[in-house]
Formats: C-alpha cells, sequence, structure tokens
C-alpha cells in the first residue's frame, strides 16, 4: 500500500503544469527523433544534457524519460515505413511491418505498434512501480564489494553475453573503460592518463563521447555507404483503425510481448533485441495465420513492438533502484541524474521520493500523450521522413556539434568530439558494438570507487569479496555469463538465425 | 578506408583486423606506462595504478583475441566504403574547429560543417546549402543567446546581430 500513496505523491508532483509541459516536450522530441533515421534516443538525451543543466532537476528527468518512451514509438513508425530500423530494437518489427505497409495495411501495423506500446508501457509501468520499492529494500543492504559485483554482472552481459562476437563486445567495453580512466583520481588527486593537457584533467564528458560516437559516427558510416542503399518511403494507405480482428489478433502478442519485455529489460541483460525477437519467433510459433508471417502477419508487429516498450520500463528499474544502466540510453539519462549531483539508489529514495516518484507517475502521463501523438498525428510524422538525406544529416551534425560548443568552446574537447566521431565509424565499419562503449566510461569509475572502497574496509583482503554471498553469486553469475558466449556458440548466433 | 578487402568474410588474413590488435596492444602499454608514474599513497587495498593495470591486461587479451580472429578471417564482411564522403565530413569538422579556435564564432563554423555535410551526402548546391546554413544557424544563435541565455561563441557575424 506504500507504494499507491508514493505513487500518487508522484502523480501530484507529475501533473503540475510545468512537470505536464517538460513531459509534452520530452516526448514530442522523442517521437521526431525517433522517426529520424540516425538519431536515437541516447543521442537525443546527450545532445540536451548541455542545453539543461540550468533547468529544474526534477522537470529535465521528466523530459529524459519521456524522449526514451518516445523514441521507442517513433523508432517503430521508421521500422514500418521505411524498413530502416532506427535502432536494434525495432529490427523485429522492421520484418512484419513493412510487408504490411507494402501490402497497404500501413495504417493498421502503426495503430497495433502505438498502441500495442502504450498498453505494454502502462503494464510495465506499473511494474516498475510496485518492483521499485521492493528492491530497494533488498539493495539497501548491499556493500560496497555487492554493487562491485553487480557491476561486473553489467558489464559482462552488455558487452559480451548476447552480443555476435563476445571479444568485440569486450573489446568496447573496454575502450570506454580506459576513456573512464582519464582524468585526477577521486580518491588521492593524482591524474592519470591526462598526458599534461589541463582539459583531460576534468575527465572524458560523457556527452562529448556518445555525440561523436552516435551522432557524427553514423553520419560518416551512413556518408560511406550510401552508394549502397536506397530507400523508399511507404505511404500509409488505407485506414488508420484496426478493424475487430485486428484487435482480435493483437492483444494476445501485446501482452505476451510485456511479459518478454518487462523481465528481460529489468534484469541486467541489456538491449531490447532479446525481447523483441524472443516475442517475434513465439507469435509465428502460436499464430493461427501461419501463411502471412513474411508477408505481413499483425501478431508480429503487435508482440515485438509490446516487448520494446516494456523493456524500456524495464531497464529504468535497475537504473532508479541500483543506479545501474544497462543500455546506451539508461547510461545517458544516467548522465543526466549526475549532472544534477543526484545518485540513483537506494538512497534517492529516501532523500528525493518527489523526484523519483513524480519520474515514474509522469511515465504513465508519457504513454497517455505518445498514444495521442503517435495515432491521429502520425502524418505529421511520416513528413519528418521526408526531409532529404543531405539537409537531414547536416542537420544533425549542426546540433550534435552545437552542444559541446555551448558547453566547452575549446579546441581540445572539440577535436575530441571528432576523434571519437572516427572512432564510432571504425567501431561501425568493422561491427562493433557501440553501447559497451559508453556503458564502460559512465560505469567504470563509480564500478572501481566500489572496488576500492570495499578493499579498503577490509584492509586490502581481497577475500571480501567472496565472503559477502551476494556478491559471491554475482561473481559467479558474471563468470557464467563470460563464459557462456564461447562454451555454448548458440547464444552469440541468435540474432542471426532470426533474420 | 580506402583499401580494404571487401566482399564476404574470406578465410584469408584480414590487415585491417591486424591493425585493430595492434592499436589494442599499443593502447594496453600506455596504460602501464603511465601508470608507473602514480605514486602509491594508499595504505590498504589498491591504489591508483592498480585499476589501469587490470583494464591493460583485459585490453592485453583482447589484443590477442582479435589478432586470433584476423589471422583466420573471422572477421564480419565489410562492404566498400565511399573516402571522399568520410573526408568531406571530416574537413568539415577541421573547419569547424579552426573557426572556433581562432574565433570566427558560431554561425560561420556550423555553417561550414552544414555545407560540408550536405556535399558528403551528395548535394551540389553549395551556394543554397550555404544561405540555408547561415539562416539556421543564426536562428540557432539567437534562440540560445535570447531564450535559453547560454552563450555560444561570439564571432564577426554574431557581433551584428
Amino acid at each position: 500500500m506504500e507504494t499507491f500513496a508514493a505513487l500518487a505523491h508522484g502523480m501530484a508532483v507529475a501533473v503540475q503544469p510545468m512537470n505536464l509541459l517538460y513531459a509534452l516536450i520530452g516526448v514530442f522530441l522523442g517521437t521526431a527523433v525517433g522517426v529520424l533515421p540516425g538519431i536515437g534516443p541516447a543521442l537525443t538525451v546527450a545532445l540536451l544534457l548541455p542545453v539543461t543543466y540550468k533547468l529544474d532537476p526534477g522537470g529535465s528527468l521528466i523530459m529524459f524519460a519521456g524522449i526514451y518512451y518516445g523514441g521507442m514509438y517513433g523508432g517503430s513508425t521508421t521500422a514500418i515505413l521505411i524498413n530502416t530500423p532506427g535502432e536494434s530494437a525495432s529490427m523485429a518489427t522492421a520484418l512484419e511491418g513493412n510487408k504490411m505497409a507494402k501490402a497497404g495495411r500501413g495504417g493498421p501495423a502503426l495503430a497495433t505498434s502505438a498502441i500495442g506500446s502504450f498498453v505494454a508501457g502502462t503494464i510495465a509501468t506499473i511494474g516498475l512501480a510496485f518492483l521499485a520499492p521492493w528492491l530497494v529494500d533488498f539493495a539497501v543492504r548491499f556493500g560496497p564489494e555487492d554493487y562491485f559485483a553487480l557491476m561486473c554482472v553489467a558489464f559482462i552481459t552488455v558487452s559480451a553475453t548476447f552480443g555476435d562476437s563476445p571479444v568485440r563486445g569486450l573489446t568496447s567495453l573496454f575502450i570506454g573503460l580506459t576513456l573512464g580512466l582519464i582524468g585526477i583520481d577521486k580518491l588521492t588527486g593524482q591524474a592519470r592518463l591526462a598526458f599534461g593537457i589541463p582539459e583531460l584533467l576534468d575527465g572524458v564528458e560523457v556527452t562529448t563521447l556518445a555525440v561523436g560516437l552516435f551522432a557524427l559516427g553514423e553520419a560518416l558510416y551512413v556518408a560511406s555507404r550510401r552508394h549502397h542503399t536506397e530507400e523508399k518511403i511507404e505511404p500509409v494507405r488505407g485506414s488508420l483503425w484496426m478493424t475487430r480482428e485486428d484487435w482480435k489478433r493483437s492483444w494476445k502478442p501485446w501482452l505476451r510481448g510485456t511479459m518478454f519485455g518487462f523481465p528481460i529489460g529489468a534484469l541486467p541483460a541489456g538491449g531490447a533485441e532479446i525481447p523483441t525477437f524472443l516475442s517475434y519467433s513465439t507469435e509465428k510459433r502460436l499464430t493461427k495465420h501461419p501463411e502471412e508471417f513474411g508477408k505481413g502477419a499483425i501478431e508480429g508487429v503487435a508482440g515485438p513492438e509490446a516487448a520494446n516498450n516494456a523493456s524500456a520500463a524495464g531497464t529504468l528499474v535497475p537504473l532508479l533502484t541500483l543506479g545501474l544502466p544497462t543500455s546506451a540510453t539508461a547510461a545517458m539519462m544516467l548522465a543526466g541524474f549526475q549532472q544534477y549531483g543526484l545518485n540513483p539508489g537506494p538512497l534517492l529514495f529516501a532523500e528525493r521520493p518527489d523526484l523519483v516518484w513524480g519520474l515514474i507517475a509522469s511515465l504513465f502521463i508519457a504513454n497517455v500523450m505518445l498514444l495521442v501523438l503517435n495515432l491521429p498525428l502520425v502524418g505529421l510524422w511520416v513528413k519528418l521522413l521526408a526531409i532529404p538525406q543531405p539537409w537531414l544529416y547536416a542537420g544533425i551534425l549542426v546540433f550534435a556539434t552545437m552542444g559541446t560548443i555551448a558547453a566547452k568552446p575549446s579546441v581540445v574537447e572539440l577535436s575530441m568530439l571528432a576523434a571519437f566521431g572516427v572512432l564510432g565509424f571504425l567501431m561501425r565499419r568493422f561491427d562493433f558494438p557501440i553501447a559497451p562503449v559508453v556503458v564502460g566510461l559512465i560505469l567504470g569509475p563509480i564500478a572501481e570507487s566500489q572496488l576500492r572502497r570495499a578493499l579498503a574496509i577490509s584492509l586490502g583482503d581481497p577475500i571480501v569479496l567472496l565472503q559477502s554471498p551476494m556478491s559471491a553469486t554475482l561473481l559467479g553469475i558474471a563468470l557464467v555469463a563470460l563464459l557462456a558466449p564461447f562454451v555454448l556458440k548458440g547464444l552469440g548466433r541468435f540474432r542471426a538465425s532470426e533474420d | 578506408m580506402t583499401d580494404l578487402p571487401q566482399g564476404p568474410a574470406s578465410r584469408r588474413i584480414d590487415r585491417a583486423g591486424l591493425v585493430i590488435a595492434f592499436a589494442l596492444a599499443a593502447l594496453a602499454a600506455v596504460l602501464v606506462w603511465d601508470s608507473r608514474q602514480l605514486q602509491t599513497t594508499t595504505m590498504y587495498g589498491m591504489g591508483p595504478e592498480a585499476m589501469p593495470v587490470v583494464i591493460a591486461v583485459g585490453l592485453g587479451l583482447l589484443a590477442i583475441g582479435n589478432l586470433i580472429d584476423a589471422l583466420r578471417g573471422n572477421l564480419p564482411p565489410r562492404e566498400s566504403a565511399d573516402p571522399r564522403a568520410v573526408w568531406l565530413i571530416l574537413g568539415g569538422l577541421a573547419l569547424l574547429i579552426a573557426i572556433i579556435g581562432l574565433g570566427g564564432g558560431f554561425i560561420l563554423a556550423t555553417s561550414a560543417l552544414f555545407v560540408t555535410t550536405s556535399a558528403a551526402f551528395g548535394r551540389r548546391a553549395i551556394l543554397a546549402d550555404s544561405a540555408i546554413a547561415l539562416v539556421m544557424t543564426t536562428l540557432i544563435y539567437l534562440a540560445f543567446d535570447r531564450l535559453l541565455t547560454l552563450s555560444l561563441p561570439t564571432g564577426p557575424l554574431e557581433r551584428l546581430l
């Protein structure tokens, strides 16, 4: 019952006019960037961080969460209409959704994905509201060694366990960890990897890294292989409304997708790809219309879209209760908290309940807003897809560099941005995943300080990591997660086998 | 990024993969070298030099892993890339950095990047794009300056506003 009281209090915070406005701006921006190919929610939050540091923290975080949810809705529109999913989480949607659009059923495809996202987002946000206090009660007993072990699990699962190649995933992670070392060591005040450059003493800005990797890297990559692809926008034909038959075929996939998405998102298992593809293959198996799969079956859109949104809400569970980001967007949101000196975790629930519960309550409002924004206004978003590619990417780069120019207009900082852009391009070219770099940069220094704190308490005895049952279990899980992809070759091929 | 092997992954040695493995090993060496100038002042537990060494060991192992992939030709297939487009955008970024560094201001710097990026994506109308870029960046500058009260670098154009 505590949860209801807290949620009611949070709702009172969320319906304040300013916070409603922030939520509206967030979902609007989120949908727009989700629709635009080439920018995802992680990049949008990164671009907004330097602009929002003067604003009220509660409102900004509500806006960031709106961007996160909105990006998920918008990404599905692009996946359905031009078959170039903006982010990997929409890949499953593109499989059937684009076929539906080609067959003139783009309207119902967009509708089932928007309504399914709403259903899944709402159920998963309820799950978040009830799971979070329980997990917080559990997490207050965590010692520094337990946190360190938990972060090890996140490092491994985000980089090694579910990717195409554990070696390339871990390489990305270690590049991020290396970047995290740069700057003054907080415990002893000594400079690491600064090479006498004063700008490096503060460390690498998360926003500079994210904007370089995501915006510049993506623009360079798309420009370099422009001659390979031709995008074709499918016009939205037919009624936007779903028939009775469509509803009947959609509601079960929505609920099943939610059941896949929320738990997998809430575990530090990284990424929404796994639940979306699990949902896709489940619907393919359970459908009464197997002949339609591959030609545009509505179940194949409804299920993965629901799984996608539910896992986005699930990702907020470890982020808010443990301070543990398990996706690039969650890492950027953690950077958003840190910008205001806030550290997500059990303490934040105790110290700033208005902020945390206001944020959770605003997610319900954001979902309603997104349903309204996406169904009647879908024509507006489709127009965004018609922006010519040269202007689109030129504009993206202007906005991308603008954030850094506004925050730190120095030659060193801008050169770092350009260097990260080249890094992002090369990583895309050679198929290294990007998210582990961002997670490594932001979580690496936290993991190091937790480990050093644990070892200082134990007077330098590393056995402390195994004496706490929690920490020992988690380290065991991390080890299994690290070795599993090498032992079971099939796990890494999970994605490849689906398409 | 010009003379990379193309087509599906062959069982031949991948030269780009060798470069990646070498770069990771070099990065590990830099970490170890840098950690040696740190002083251990901690009485118990880890000093600041421990984590760089741990990460360096990890990078070293990954260099070996990448080397094995490269020797086996296990890298995923790559499509041919258009170096001209990449250099155009990088040139735009270099222009942007130079203009900001020399005090040319936000509008000129980002307009330069806009025009080169647009050209990299195949547009040929440099004059029209320049006009669009100048109008757009001027509007952004005004929005930042007047609405958000955040200061962007000023140059000759900004002082006229």
